[in-house]
């Protein structure tokens, strides 16, 4: 395996789970809103 | 500042969302300048190469993991021993992105592990301690979530904070203390960065970038839980 499938394996799973925590995080204060 | 007149979940709440505002402005602006350094000025390392750049993430998520659980661990026995509703909340807030980062800080370990240490996982003191922690803020979570009445849940959480908190200096020094394949701390209060400088910088910056996101993120979540319980 080539460094730049670590590398790329460590900063996309990093952006995807952040991402996910604010897609969940907005879903839920658009629940509370509600 | 009237510290004791936000301490009521009511009056925090406005609060909360102004801070959150403020520091939701700045994750993205840190985070482009860190990648920027650390992806475009900062040198290749002479052994590991490119791979190496894993530790502008790996390093700030690691420090969020640990710094995150003791200010849980803070508001845990300030609800444990005053009571306050609020505390409680702050908590139960910051959980879920203290593990979102201990779970980035195994993840991206593990895949600079691999190729610079020949494997993904080892079971030395420092890996397994920051393991540990994974499975305390798992454990407060489910913990919380498993008892109906909320008085109960808030404190059987915070007890089991407050117990958690003495495996963070065990994470911190586990390099000093035992003999770990994980490399000693690069960047100390008491000495000079063995590192080049523009690494450094990087680092610094994907960690404020880190902070502000933890801070906005939590005090969101926090909005949304006074919300839910106090309508």
């Amino acid at each position: 395996m080539s460094h730049s499938f670590f590398l790329w394996g460590a900063y996309g799973v990093t952006f995807v789970c952040l991402a996910l925590e604010i897609a969940f995080l907005l879903k839920r204060k658009h629940e509370t809103k509600t | 500042m009237k510290w004791f007149w936000y301490a009521s979940p009511q009056t925090f709440f406005p609060l909360a969302g102004r801070i959150a505002q403020i520091c939701g402005v700045f994750p993205g602006i840190f985070a482009l300048a860190g990648l920027y350094v650390g992806f475009f000025l900062a040198p290749s390392d002479a052994q590991q190469g490119e791979v190496y750049r894993i530790i502008f993430i790996h390093v700030p998520a690691a420090w969020m993991s640990m710094f995150i659980y003791v200010v849980m661990a803070f508001w845990s026995a300030v609800g444990f021993a005053m009571q306050t509703r609020l505390s409680a909340m702050m908590a139960r807030a910051l959980a879920p992105t203290g593990a979102l980062f201990t779970f980035i800080a195994l993840w991206t370990g593990s895949l600079w592990g691999k190729p610079t240490w020949g494997t993904w996982w080892v079971w030395d003191a420092r890996l397994t301690s920051e393991l540990i922690l994974l499975f305390l803020y798992f454990g407060f979570m489910a913990l919380q979530a498993s008892i109906d009445e909320r008085r109960r849940a808030d404190r059987a959480g915070a007890l089991l904070a407050i117990v958690g908190v003495v495996n963070i200096p065990i994470i911190y020094f586990a390099v000093q203390w035992w003999n770990t394949l994980h490399q000693g701390a690069s960047v100390s209060f008491t000495r000079a960065p063995s590192m080049a400088a523009t690494m450094f910088t990087g680092m610094i910056l994907m960690a404020l970038a880190f902070r502000m996101y933890s801070i906005a993120v939590a005090l969101v979540r926090v909005r949304c839980i006074i919300r839910a319980r106090e309508g």
